[in-house]
């Protein structure tokens, strides 16, 4: 029976290929470059699911912790340490096989770390970040909680905007690609568009199996038990703190990961991904796929970042996600996927990740 | 630095501080009869200022100031008639979420509205370059209308919160939201008029602070943060405490500035709100330990 | 003599200047059943909250099977086997009974995140087990007919037991069942009395703050009597009845 949770992984996978043969037949192959950008979004949002829906708590930050992903991915594999080849840190990392030569847009010799320890250091990096707001943050409730990530948000974009080693306004550019394995590569280019699609799609469906996996665990139980009353849950011997810290940092993990891939993909990264705006529409994508819905936060989360991407809201992109968040605790508190009409079309998917 | 250059920091301190203390007083108000922090709060100064510039266009400046009180507050009292009290299932988390809806669709209709580009109220009284002197240092007098304005909402308010009925029944749902309905209380009307009352001192802050500082359509979240950081420093919903918090904020912000570059100003708030957060949640002022933790 | 389960010794814990508890002694053995009583007021719940953890002491000690556990916190104390109840249930109310049952099986289950995430094979056995468990907790207790239901669609009575099994699952050594008569009829309180006996019979000890005379009498071994947060009296039911100390706290100074 336990297998059942598997199910909609499977028809979810046979529709991404379907919907990549559909592209092919219409001519619209184009469509998957925001598709794939969009899935990597996706796992932010599946993290925040579990941290929002699951656990219950909020977070105004989680573009903070993407942008940590992304930033340092950026940072670590730009960096041109050729300068730097004499001293003794250079000449170990050097020895350790993380460093790698490569020639940028002008032909110019760059020396920096490759992408691999980059991406190990930036899911490294993060959840030490996490840690350290968490630890601290996490005891608190409500509002104080939601004030508290959003500090922690725009402390990440002032720094963003205000650090030269992070590029200021302009971001930083120029981040090569990643090659994950043999000829697999997050690139942005072109050629490599189908092989991209399959690769954001498979971290998609690795971060859901993951999460279903959790929440249909016993760590899953105990996370819906503090949502649903924390005395009860600490009274039956559940460290409530732990399992809010460890879904905090996890949560944050995902978003890096995301935040990370993206930057490989796109070739670079700015401020505008570390906007508090950002993080409200990771929320706002959890809300309206309904909160404590995995599969319903998924597909909102490709769905909605899609149609942002491809400017089908113009000038009223930020104004859509504020009137989603709204409209969905008015008058669907449970998700768009639960409204009655569109419940028999979805239960098959949207139940299971109750278990 | 000496004493005029003193006086010139500290007073421009006083000045941004007793605006972010009506900010916080603004969320007191909300949050002592409901319970909920409003995160649309500062766009309820940005839309009182732009409604104001926009009426002092076609009629004298008191009068487009006060219209813009009355339309802000009217706009309060709809959002609480046709959003706040529909939520279904009203946790916390749901009404943070739709208050943060509310902040960012107010803000984009404003874009919309009024642009991307900063616009300004007219000096009150006399021109930008008209100033007075004090101990040395030049002010403008726009600074003496903030810090009197601010001084008489704080006064107004707390003269109505102890002496009128209606300022009593607000306290008393404040208090005990079930026993006041059972005094006969209309407990619901009271909810409304706290988001009419928060709204329309939140527009006069907004406009008294426009020519300084003008106006553009997305300031309302910086002076939101900053307004709850005052709101959290005085403890959540005592307003006299959130005016000292908001003076020290202010003149906290004018040292840093004056010390270090004005870049690092944003982030003051913010560390201050961490701090608090994590080390005094209850607020500075507190002498009882009140739960905004879990055990 | 058989063994001394739980000690408290000296506990004292005080809210902005109102003591609730003050100086409190006291000793249960291990296989009884020990009744706290009192007026309102008189620190009962606090005395709870200080042995499960909920509130810290500001002096004195706790000790569980001799082991000291002054101010662990509430999980831990749940791990080392000291259960509870509320006085309002607790239910997790959009679970199912068997789900809430479940939660109960935390402490004697391992299974953590990374485990979780990777679904491991003796995880699901794990889980397979853990639902086991709760279903024949649910079935003892003649529960077995609502299990799918959603707690908070159950009968006021039925969440109270519930909440019971709840505690039972965590395989306790000792209960605290805070006012578990409370909001019950005349017959749901004896059937609840039964149970509570069952339970020792068992081997679990229980502690009971309760208000309800009959139910206190006739099942405690033990009963521990609190006024104003201090200790006024501890024994059996039959002595405590004609302490003349506690007739003056339930019925004035003229009676005693």
């Amino acid at each position: 029976m336990r297998l059942r949770i598997y199910y909609p992984v499977i028809a979810a996978a046979l529709l991404i290929v379907v919907l990549h043969l559909a592209l092919a037949a219409t001519g619209k192959t184009f469509y998957m470059t925001q598709i794939t950008m969009s899935a990597y979004y996706a796992l932010v949002v599946i993290g925040l699911c579990l941290l929002m829906g699951y656990a219950g708590q909020i977070s105004l930050g989680h573009a903070g912790f993407f942008a940590a992903g992304g930033y340092t991915v950026a940072v670590l594999t730009t960096c041109n340490l050729n300068g730097l080849r004499q001293t003794p840190l250079v000449e170990w990392l050097s020895r350790l096989g993380v460093l790698v030569s490569w020639r940028d847009l002008y032909g110019n010799e760059v020396l920096s770390v490759s992408p691999w320890p980059a991406f190990i250091a930036a899911i490294l990096l993060t959840a030490l970040i996490a840690l350290a707001i968490g630890l601290p943050v996490i005891r608190l409730k409500g509002h104080y909680l939601a004030m508290a990530t959003l500090g922690f948000g725009l402390i990440i974009y002032r720094l963003a905007l205000g650090a030269k080693v992070l590029g200021q306004a302009d971001g930083i550019s120029g981040v090569p690609a990643f090659h994950l394995l043999g000829e697999l590569q997050i690139n942005g280019r072109t050629p490599f568009r189908i092989q991209n699609y399959y690769i954001a799609w498979s971290a998609v469906l690795v971060a859901m199996v993951l999460a279903l996996n959790l929440v249909n665990s016993r760590v899953g139980r105990a996370l819906r038990s503090i949502h649903q009353s924390e005395e009860a849950a600490h009274s039956l011997g559940i460290d409530t703190y732990r399992y809010k810290l460890a879904t905090f940092i996890l949560s944050a993990v995902l978003a890096a990961a995301g935040g990370a891939m993206l930057t490989h993909y796109n070739g670079s990264i700015g401020p505008s991904e570390v906007t508090v705006m950002k993080s409200v529409r990771y929320l706002a994508i959890v809300a309206v796929g309904g909160m404590a819905n995995l599969w319903g936060a998924m597909i909102m989360g490709i769905l909605l970042n899609f149609l942002s991407l491809r400017g089908v809201f113009g000038s009223f992109d930020d104004a859509v996600f504020g009137a989603i968040l709204i409209g969905i605790m008015l008058f669907a508190p449970q998700g768009l996927l639960r409204v009655p009409k569109l419940q028999v079309l979805t239960s098959l998917l949207s139940r299971r990740s109750h278990g | 630095m000496n004493l005029p250059q003193i006086m010139q920091y500290g007073l421009s301190g006083i000045t941004v501080g007793s605006v972010y203390a009506i900010v916080a007083v603004g969320f007191n108000i909300i949050y002592n009869t409901t319970g909920i922090i409003n995160f649309a709060q500062g766009e309820f100064l940005i839309v009182g200022a732009m409604t104001a510039i926009s009426l002092s266009h076609v009629v004298p400046l008191p009068v487009a100031i006060l219209g813009a009180v009355l339309i802000t507050t009217a706009l309060g009292g709809l959002i609480e008639l046709v959003f706040i009290r529909r939520v279904r299932d009203a946790s916390v988390l749901r009404l943070i979420i739709v208050t943060i809806g509310l902040s960012i669709v107010i803000r984009e209709a404003m874009l919309h509205i009024w642009d991307e580009k900063p616009w300004s109220l007219p000096y009150f009284t006399g021109t930008s370059s008209t100033t007075v002197s004090i101990l040395g240092a030049y002010i403008s007098v726009q600074v003496l209308w903030v810090l009197g304005v601010s001084a008489v909402i704080v006064t107004a308010l707390t003269l109505f919160f102890r002496y009128t009925t209606t300022g009593r029944a607000m306290r008393a749902c404040s208090d005990d939201r079930m026993a006041a309905r059972l005094c006969g209380i209309n407990d619901r009307w009271m909810v409304t008029l706290s988001f009419m009352l928060s709204a329309g001192i939140g527009a006069l802050a907004g406009c008294v602070i426009s020519p300084i500082t003008q106006t553009q359509y997305d300031m309302g979240a910086t002076l939101a943060i900053k307004g709850f950081t005052v709101a959290i420093l005085g403890g959540l919903g005592n307003s006299m405490a959130a005016v000292a918090a908001g003076l020290f904020l202010g003149l906290l912000e004018a040292l840093v500035v004056s010390q270090f570059a004005s870049a690092y100003k944003e982030v003051v708030a913010i560390v201050v709100l961490l701090l608090i957060l994590v080390f005094r949640p209850s607020g500075l002022f507190a002498r009882r330990a009140t739960s905004v933790r879990t055990a | 003599m058989s063994d001394i389960l739980l000690e408290t010794r000296n506990l004292h814990r005080s809210f902005g200047g109102v003591h609730a508890v003050r100086d409190v002694s006291m000793k249960v053995q291990a296989g009884t059943i020990k009744a706290v009583i009192g007026p309102n007021g008189a620190g009962k719940t606090t005395l709870f909250n200080l042995i499960a953890g909920t509130v810290a002491p500001q002096q004195g000690e706790v000790f569980f099977r001799g082991k000291r556990i002054t101010a662990w916190k509430p999980h831990a104390v749940a791990s080392l086997g000291i259960a509870r109840t509320f006085q309002t249930t607790k239910l997790f109310p959009h679970m199912t009974v068997h789900e809430n049952v479940m939660v109960g099986r935390h402490p004697r289950t391992r299974a953590g995140f990374v485990a979780g995430m990777l679904s491991l094979p003796w995880t699901w056995r794990e889980d397979r087990e853990t639902q086991i468990k709760a279903a024949d907790i649910l079935q003892d207790l003649d529960l077995a007919s609502c299990s799918q239901e959603i707690a908070s669609n159950l009968s006021f009575g039925r969440q109270r037991l519930v909440e019971f099994a709840r505690a039972l699952a965590t395989e306790p050594e000792l209960l605290l069942l805070d006012e578990p008569a409370a909001g019950l009829n005349i017959y749901e309180t004896q059937e609840l009395s039964k149970l509570i006996l069952k339970i020792r019979d068992r081997g679990v000890t229980c502690l009971i703050v309760e208000h309800d005379m009959s139910l206190v009498m006739n099942i405690s071994d033990d009963v521990l009597v609190l006024d104003q947060g201090r200790w006024v009296a501890e024994g059996p039911p039959a002595a405590i009845q004609r302490n003349p100390d506690v007739i003056r706290i339930y019925l004035g100074d003229e009676h005693a």
